[in-house]
């Protein structure tokens, strides 16, 4: 018999098999117990435990910083399916309190506010597993570079607009495919262009997608919006202020969950789109000055 | 035999790929209709209180439970060892499992996610080098009858917890070989439980 002490822990496959786990799914932004319950009685494969929605970080300003332990281990204990949380870009020792938390992934967010406007996190130094956010194709091979065991395209948090997340998967998904045209000796260059090692520019040539698995996030807010993520080839959905920001959340949390999962059949999302009261109020990101645009963040 | 796998959520792509290296052509299956057309059931790793919300949802829940019941051969990895379990030791609240060994398991019995890992295991009926295994806050079985066979066991502080059993046709790994490229065990459920 193998005994458990002969194990190896942290290993990128037991980080990337964690968010292998987690497609088709709908990962819930939740700000309390009571919201973690409605989210994991809806279906949820994960809750995000952070203090405050994107959509209220944006509206309130100021910096935006890892959540309270207290806060997190609260939501740990009142459910049973995994517990995400967030840390700022760069801010390493943030990344290593969320791991004697325990949560079970961490994602390193431009949804706060910058820790280090040069580096990432060395995500190879934790045991935890990583999620980060990505624009396209280059920036998602440059953080599985640094150990990210999960991207998810940023789109634009806090809007209730998928059209930035419609952008980014249509660009991580365009620059994909155009790698798997290439020939062998074009993949040098390409692997400079997207500013990208070249050994994994290879690998996503070899087999046409990312080393990893690839959720969408930012202004996903409807049943519709999952499932076109979902035929963009989204592998699961993030859902942060769509949710709670909204009028029935509990309803809308398991129609999006429905939706999700049932995204080639419009008949079953038409169904899941019925009476969910009012969806998130919403901003458009054309309204909103670049510099305040927080998939901008991150490089 | 027509092989399907419970595509509502979780790993059941890396399940498909496995059985296609094992020869057989899988189908996805998320509808009554679809799950009643397959004669294997292959329950993949995920999130087993979201597979079973589903399964409720759309009316597959008692139509698996039903076809286990009757003899279809069925393995499940993970969320599916919890699913095929005939109860669990700590449900999520409302959480029912289809049934189909007599055991009784522990969710996330090694801990959370810094404590998923790697390791060799034995498995018994399937020979050659120990079956290197992912477990990710995986399940154990906590208890099960006499009618269980005990295929592979992990010990934990001097305790031994059964990771891999079977009972008649339905097979149940803690662990996931759809994620290491090492099929035995996809072939070990079509050469010899769904032969049964």
């Amino acid at each position: 018999m193998s005994k458990a002490n002969e194990t190896e822990v942290g290993g990128a496959r037991v980080k990337r098999g964690m968010a292998e786990m987690l497609k088709g799914g709908v990962i819930m932004d939740v700000v309390n117990v009571e919201q973690a319950k409605i989210a994991e009685d809806a279906g949820a494969v994960a809750v995000m435990a952070l203090e405050r929605v994107p959509a209220d970080i944006r509206a309130q300003g100021g910096v935006s910083r890892m959540s309270d332990p207290d806060m997190i281990e609260k939501i740990q204990a009142a459910v049973s399916i995994p517990v995400m949380a967030k840390v700022r870009i760069g801010h390493f020792a943030e990344a290593q309190i969320l791991q004697t938390l325990n949560v079970d992934y961490i994602d390193e967010s431009e949804v706060l506010t910058p820790a280090d406007y040069e580096h990432h996190i060395n995500k190879w130094n934790f045991t935890i597993p990583f999620v980060c956010g990505a624009t396209n194709l280059g920036e998602a091979l440059r953080r599985i570079s640094e150990g990210a065991a999960m991207i998810r395209s940023k789109g634009e948090a806090g809007t209730g607009d998928v059209s930035n997340a419609t952008t980014h998967m249509r660009k991580i998904g365009g620059e994909i495919r155009r790698l798997t045209s290439m020939r062998e000796d074009e993949l040098y260059v390409a692997a400079k262009e997207l500013q990208a090692p070249y050994a994994l520019v290879k690998e996503v040539a070899e087999t046409g997608k990312l080393p990893v698995v690839l959720f969408t996030a930012g202004g996903i807010a409807t049943p519709a919006d999952a499932a076109m993520m979902m035929q963009l080839g989204a592998d699961g959905v993030f859902i942060g202020s769509g949710i709670f920001k909204s009028g029935d959340a509990a309803k809308r949390a398991a129609a999006c969950v429905k939706a999700t999962t049932y995204f080639t059949d419009p008949k079953i999302v038409a169904d899941a789109s019925r009476g969910l009261g009012e969806a998130m109020v919403g901003i458009n990101v054309a309204d909103i000055p670049v510099p305040h645009r927080l998939a901008e963040r991150g490089w | 035999m027509k092989v399907g796998v419970l595509a509502l959520q979780g790993d059941f792509r890396e399940h498909l790929s496995a059985l296609g290296e094992c020869g057989v052509t899988g189908k996805l299956v998320k509808t009554p209709s679809e799950v009643s057309e397959v004669d294997a059931l292959i329950i993949p790793g995920g999130e087993s209180t979201t597979i079973s919300k589903l399964a409720k949802s759309f009316g597959l829940f008692d139509l698996i439970s039903k076809r286990i019941a009757d003899g279809m051969p069925t393995y499940g990895s993970c969320a599916g060892m919890i699913l095929v379990a005939k109860s669990i030791l700590d449900p999520a609240s409302g959480q029912e499992t289809f049934g189909g060994i007599d055991m009784q398991v522990r969710r996330n019995a090694f801990g959370r996610q810094t404590e998923s890992f790697e390791v060799d295991l034995a498995f018994a009926g399937i020979s050659g080098a120990p079956i290197r295994s992912i477990f990710i806050r995986a399940p154990w079985v906590e208890s099960c009858g006499s009618g269980v066979d005990v295929l592979g066991s992990l010990e934990v502080d001097g305790k031994s917890h059964p990771v891999a059993v079977a009972q008649g046709r339905v097979l149940a790994t803690a662990f996931h070989p759809e994620l290491t490229g090492d099929n035995r065990v996809h072939r070990y459920f079509l050469e010899e439980v769904c032969n049964k």
